[in-house]
């Protein structure tokens, strides 16, 4: 069972210069200040993004021409420990609105000392997506956000 | 890394879904899966063979049964597009949250 969990979600992690009251806190309702404003599944531009802090809330990007999406369900809400959410995207960029083909992400904050936080994210139950994996490959091969992930990583 | 064209066809159709949806949930013999759907024991055999030829799931022996699931192989594409999206927006974070603290102090 550990097996297949792991193979069906990603974990990723970074250290913060920051409490972890900070780090929640950027991650859930500063969560414009550092998401990248070209992912988005509105037809206009992305305006702002608003993180509904609560259990049952949800992530709203809302565009210039007004309109909204709510992209995903808080699940879990316990500042400033752990936040978990739905990701209700599908694999060819739009919104799944069948819980059962949706993904989930948790993010917990461990303090690492004072002024150090230690967050980890986990992305689970991808296989949900499973049958979008044509654009998926279309969008590894030429997709949004790699190609800025490509930029940003010649950089280092 | 599986051959595309071999895994949407397999996916393409819905009983081969089904079946991969609920090995992604739970390994399950072939015996199992036959009685769960409404369709025959070699049927399933023959959907497994498919979905196994494609890469998306393996078997083991367990007893006197074989136990399918969900191969890992088969997922790769869409675990990496998702380790690279996250590993690059939790860079974008934590610059975020850095330097809003450098600015709090």
């Amino acid at each position: 069972m550990t097996t297949q969990l792991q193979a069906t979600s990603v974990t990723t992690g970074v250290d913060v210069a920051a409490p972890a009251e900070h780090a929640f806190r950027v991650f859930t309702e500063g969560i414009g200040s550092w998401w990248n404003p070209e992912h988005h599944i509105l037809q206009a531009e992305l305006a702002e993004m608003v993180f509904e802090p609560r259990t049952g809330g949800h992530i709203i990007d809302r565009g210039t021409d007004g309109s909204e999406c709510r992209w995903a369900r808080v699940l879990a809400y316990d500042p400033p420990r752990r936040v978990c959410f739905s990701w209700d995207i599908n694999l060819r960029w739009q919104l799944e609105t069948d819980p059962a083909k949706t993904s989930e992400v948790e993010v917990t904050f461990t303090p690492d000392g004072p002024a150090r936080t230690r967050v980890v994210l986990t992305h689970r139950h991808l296989d949900r997506h499973g049958d979008g994996w044509e654009q998926m490959r279309d969008a590894v091969s030429s997709g949004w956000s790699l190609a800025r992930f490509a930029e940003v990583a010649a950089r280092r | 890394m599986a051959d595309h064209t071999a895994v949407l066809t397999a996916l393409a159709d819905p009983t081969r879904r089904e079946i991969f949806e609920r090995l992604a949930r739970s390994p399950s013999p072939v015996g199992e899966l036959a009685r769960e759907l409404p369709v025959s024991r070699p049927a399933v055999s023959q959907h497994l063979k498919v979905l196994k030829s494609a890469g998306l799931v393996t078997d083991h022996p367990a007893g006197t049964r074989r136990v399918y699931s969900v191969d890992p192989a088969g997922i790769a594409l869409i675990r990496d597009y998702f380790e690279r999206f996250w590993q690059q927006s939790l860079a974008r974070f934590r610059a975020a949250a850095s330097h809003q603290i450098q600015e709090e102090t």
